[in-house]
This record gives C-alpha cells, structure tokens and sequence, in this order.
C-alpha cells in the first residue's frame, strides 16, 4: 500500500483546530491492512467529512517507525490530534466501536 | 559441516554458555541453542537480571550480540538499576552489542475493533536483530501483553507463532514469566516454551530469603534437578551448583602445625595437612576458639595470612579472652597478618553471607580461615543449606589450598558424634572436644575423631586452659576408668602413696636383712673366736704334753744314771 495522503476535498488548506490527524500502521497489504484502510476511510467520510488526514505507515518498509508509536499489534489506527493519542487495533470493522475510540460523536 | 553431523548422531544438544557464574555448571554447558527458554518466578526472584546477564555476558565475552526487549522497564530504568552490578549498557549499546527496545501498551489508550495480529512487534523485534546482527534474545516479561492487549486467545495464537518464529531466525532467547498460583506462569507460557524451563525463587524462611535457581526441565539433555541458592552480588548472578568444582582439587601433603606441640605429636607429629578441612565439634565451653585460636597463631607466626570468620564473638572480645590463655592476636592484626571478620548470622541470608566471605577471601588470599562457629549459621537456614554453603565454600577453599578450622557446637543431648549441620563427611580432621564429669567436676577432654591420611593419637587427652595456652595432658586411664581433674590428681596421688609404701617397705625389709647378716655375721665371729680360743687351748695343752714328756724322759734317763743301770739292763729288770 502506498503511503497516501488521503484528506477531505476543498475546505481550505490550513488546518483547522479540529484537524484529526490519523495515522495508520500496517505491514504490507494484508487482507487485515486492506480492510482497515477500507473501513477507515469510509468513517471518515461519512463522519469527519473534509476535516481529517490520514498516514499509512507500511512498517514492513519503515520497521523503525514502529517503535515511535509504540506498535505492536496490526493494523493499528493512532489518532495523533486532537490529543490525547488513542490507538484503535483491529481491521475497523465495527464502526460504533471505532468511532467511540476516536472520540467522534456519530452523526445522526 | 560433517563435524555438526556427528555431532547430531550423536544426539546431543548444541548449548550456548550464559556466563552467568554456576548455571553453565548446572545445565550441563547453557542453554540450548537456537531456542526459547523460559525463565519464571515470583516478583523480585531475579527474572530480568538472569536475562539481562545472559545478553551482557553473551555480548562480552561470546561476542554474540543481544535484543533485549523489555515490556516493563525503561530503557534509561534498566540501564540505572543494572550499573550497581557492574553492567555499562549504554556502552554495550553504543557499540551495537546489545539493543534495548522498550515496548510499552496502555491499556487505557487502546480499543479494539475487529481482527487483529501481532506483526507490530514482529517487525520491531526482527528490525532490532538484524540492525545488530544479534544471535540471542530476552523478552522481559511478555506476559505484560495480556494485560495490555485485549484479546487473549489471538495472543496465545500468536505467542505460539513468535516463539516459532525465534526458534526459526535461530535465536537463542529467554523468555521471563511470572509465577502463577497453579502453574509456573500466570498466563500459561510454558505451553508455548518447552524446551528448558528454569524456575527461580525467592523464599523467606526464618524471616530471612535466599534465592534459589531450579532447571525444571530441558529436553533432550540432562541437567541438575536440584534447587541451588543463588546471589545477587556486584558481580551479577553467582548460582551456587554444589559439585562446581567437583573433587577434582589437587592436594598436597605439606603439614601445618596446630600450634599446640601435643596436638601436634597426636596428630602424627606433624599437624593438619593444608589445604584440608579441620572440624572441631564441642559442647559449649570446650574449648573451639581456643583451639581455633592457636592454629591462627601458628600461622601468623609462619607468617601467612588468616581470616577469622565469628558469627559469635566481637574481634576485640576474641582478642581479651584469647590474650586470658597467653595468645596476643591483636599483634597479628596490626601487622595486617590477621583479618577478623565478625558478624551476626541473622544481619542477612545465607547467600549475601557466602558472597561476602568469598568476596574477602578472594582479596585478602589468606592461607588459613576459620569459620566460628558454622552452627550459628543454622539459625539463618536450614541445615541442609548450611551444609550445601559449606561443601561449596570447602570446595573453593581446598581448590586454593587454604586450611579451613570450623568449629560447631554440639548441644548437649545429642550424641557426640551428630554434629549440628551433619558435616562430618567434609571434615579431613575431626577433634572432638567433650565435657568428662567425675565426681562433681566439669572437665574438657580431647580426641581425635578422624584425620585422613595420617597416623594419629587414638587417645583421650585431658584439655586444660592454661595462661600459657592450651595444655594436652594424659589422662589416667585405670581399672577405675578414665580419670580427669581432681580425680586424676588424687587418684596420682594415691597411686604415689602406695607405691611410696611400697619402697618404704622394701627399705626395711632390706635393713631387716642387714642386721639379720650383721648378726648372723658377730655369730660367726664369736664362734670363731670361740673355736679359735679352744685351738689355742688344744695347743696350749700339746705343748705342755710334749713339754711334760720331755721333762720325764729327762727324767727318767737322770734317773737310771743315778741308779748306774746299764741302758740294756732296764729291760732286763723287766
């Protein structure tokens, strides 16, 4: 998987203060990989729509990366803003569940 | 390429040393190689040190470098609490030696949706040994993931895969694990690690805690089953095997004085052999120190070098009563040729105890030490320890040639025989020192128990504390009994009494004689004078015969002249 800046069309181009900078870590483009990815940017499209930034670390070409954010499991989604960090592991299959660990309030 | 294939027929098993000082002993050559071992115990039991030693050792001395991947230690944590041991890691890991990688989970800051693996850590761990080309491996303690990491059963699978994972890249690693209530670890691993498990503990008994290292299992290759204490000391893990050096020491035939002359002459004239052990068992008051005591002042006085281990006595009381029987040690000391070395046995355990004396002996290379006395230890251990500390420390002590004097003291009801720690069997010489009661008097006698090697004395001798040292005395054996004390005395006197009878009595017979002779003598005499006088008598009277004849032939013939008879007529008249 390419390291891809993926974030919201338009809407200006300084962040605002409620930016969610994402970072996703995985190891090659393992079905597990793939699935986050795919789930991910489907929440944050459908909830964080224009206000978010997501980072794919492909550890298996940056293995030193892993240490930094402490990675252990994979795929691990870290939410480096707004503070604190939080750390979703698993594919993002249950969206409830990753939206309560990003903090995100669903839409209704 | 052939060598490695004989060796596989051969079925044995390749072992990486640890370094660590008594394990390699213990395990038969290390751990095997290529593969996890398991190292459990309680909190505090020495895990991380063991593991920690094992990569500090393997990078310095087989320059086989090592990850250390820690889940519950800092980095700069680790690094502080191991300095105290003599480990500089940071040097270790400047030059690519070892690599510490500090993996950290918050629980808290973790949710988890959906499927999962570990390849994070993986990739961390792969990333780090290959950045040092690392040949072993410690993870310290994994068990940590459980609590971090939400869902046990992917993490068993994929424990399961890191382990197969290490025994594929070749690493030779130790995996530490906290002991569990029912099982050598919480969470289980020894499922996954099955190749060698080694059990630490750490046990308080007594109020006072000793270490213990137990090899619970290592496939394919035979090891030490036994528990064996083991200290943490400046210079890291020091596991205790009791056969570390074996029986293989080499020994002399020198001998050494006891400082006490009658010692010496019951000993073969000669003393102890250096190098050997020497026992010296005894109730309460017999005599040990002094004994002990004299040896270290022969020593001193050849010029050799003493420790003098009390577990009883303060130094300066040693020396006052010492000086009581006429031995100034506190010369010695001052010339440096003496060290004391005092402490109570309950200040710590057994081991801390053991490493001290080592580390003293070991700077201070004397020639003879003496424990006084080795039972006191007891009350820190068990016996079986004791004695497992002694045999180890008489192994070291024979292997330099040091003599070792041990005293222990013999409580009263038991036999004679029964020392307190059963060292008997370590004992080259064995003096038995014993209280003999005879009418109403406590007095200290000595024998020789045993001495291999030499011919020795068979003979109770009677100990007495003089102010010139120890005194050996015969005692009186007779038809009463052995006889010490007062009781030897008036039975010597006694003896000397009827024997002075004796001579009295043959003096009179003798003069008896002499006067008998000397009469039978004047009796004699007076007979003789007797006789003497009757000759004279007899002679007296022959001479008066002849003189009477004489005067009567005269006679006669003036006579016949008279009567003008011719000499022929007379015997005609007739």
């Amino acid at each position: 998987m390419k390291t891809k800046a993926g974030g919201g069309p338009g809407k200006g181009a300084k962040p605002k203060r409620d930016t969610w900078e994402l970072r996703l870590y995985v190891a090659g483009q393992t079905p597990k990989s793939l699935a986050a990815f795919a789930n991910l940017k489907k929440i944050c499209e459908e909830h964080l729509e224009g206000k978010y930034h997501i980072e794919v670390v492909d550890l298996l070409k940056n293995p030193q990366l892993a240490g930094g954010d402490q990675i252990l499991a994979i795929p691990t989604l870290v939410r480096k803003l707004p503070p604190p960090i939080k750390k979703i592991i698993g594919d993002l299959s249950n969206t409830l569940r990753v939206l309560v660990g990003l903090d995100v309030r669903p839409k209704m | 390429m052939a060598k490695e294939k004989a060796r596989l027929l051969r079925g044995g098993l390749e072992k990486v040393p640890t370094g660590i000082a008594g394990l390699d002993e213990i395990t038969g050559g290390g751990l095997p190689k290529g593969r996890p071992t398991l190292v459990c115990g309680g909190a505090g039991s020495g895990k991380t040190l063991v593991g920690l030693e094992f990569l500090v050792r393997g990078a310095m001395q087989f320059n086989e470098p090592g990850v250390f991947m820690s889940f519950e230690e800092s980095a700069e944590e680790l690094t502080k609490n191991v300095a105290s041991l003599g480990f500089n890691l940071n040097r270790l890991t400047a030059s690519k030696r070892l690599f510490i990688d500090y993996v950290h989970i918050e629980r808290s800051e973790i949710e988890e949706t959906g499927e999962y693996d570990l390849e994070g850590l993986f990739i961390r761990l792969g990333n780090a040994i290959d950045s040092i080309g690392a040949k072993r491996v410690v993870l310290d303690t994994i068990e940590s993931l459980f609590a971090g990491l939400p869902n046990p059963s992917i993490l068993r699978a994929e424990l399961r895969r890191l382990f197969r994972w290490l025994k594929k890249k070749g690493m030779t690693a130790i995996i530490t694990g906290e002991r569990g209530d029912n099982a050598l670890t919480r969470h289980g691993l020894e499922e996954y690690v099955s190749d060698c498990v080694i059990l630490l503990d750490h046990r308080v008994s007594n109020q006072i805690s000793t270490r213990r290292l137990r090899v619970v299992k290592y496939r394919g290759s035979t090891h030490g089953t036994n528990e064996f204490p083991f200290l943490i000391d400046e210079r890291g893990i020091a596991v205790m095997p009791i056969t570390s050096l074996g029986l293989q020491h080499i020994v002399t035939s020198q001998r050494i004085s006891t400082g006490i002359p009658r010692l010496d002459t019951m000993l073969g004239g000669k003393g102890y052999f250096r190098g050997s052990s020497i026992l010296v068992s005894g109730t309460a008051g017999t005599g040990k120190t002094s004994i002990a005591a004299h040896f270290v002042d022969a020593a001193c006085r050849r010029g050799e070098r003493c420790i003098f281990f009390a577990f009883e006595e303060s130094p300066s009381q040693i020396i006052r009563n010492m000086r009581s029987i006429g031995i100034d040690l506190g010369q010695w000391v001052k010339k440096g040729l003496l060290k004391f070395h005092a402490e109570r046995p309950t200040v710590y355990g057994l081991e801390a105890h053991l490493a001290s004396m080592h580390k003293l002996i070991d700077l201070f290379k004397p020639k003879v030490v003496i424990v006084d006395p080795v039972t006191n230890l007891s009350s820190v251990a068990s016996e079986t320890d004791v004695k497992a500390m002694l045999v180890r420390l008489l192994d070291e002590m024979k292997f330099n040639h040091i003599t070792t004097l041990f005293t222990t003291l013999t409580a009263p009801g038991n036999t004679l025989e029964q020392t307190e720690v059963g060292m008997s069997s370590l004992a080259d010489t064995w003096l038995l020192l014993r209280d003999i009661e005879i009418g109403g008097e406590r007095n200290r006698g000595l024998y020789i128990l045993k001495s291999r090697g030499m011919a020795h004395s068979n003979q109770i001798r009677e100990f007495l504390l003089t102010d010139k040292g120890v005194d050996l005395i015969d005692v009186y054996v007779g038809p009463s009994g052995v006889l010490t004390g007062s009781a030897r005395m008036s039975q010597e006197t006694q003896e000397r009494g009827i024997e002075l009878a004796h001579q009295q009595e043959i003096e009179r017979r003798k003069e008896n004689v002499e006067t008998k002779r000397k009469a039978l003598e004047a009796q004699i005499a007076s007979l003789r004078a007797q006789f003497q006088a009757e000759e004279q008598e007899l002679k007296k009277l022959t001479e008066e015969e002849k003189m009477r004849q004489r005067s009567t032939s005269q006679l006669r013939e003036k006579m016949a002249r008279l009567r003008k008879e011719d000499a022929n007529s007379g015997r005609r008249t007739r």
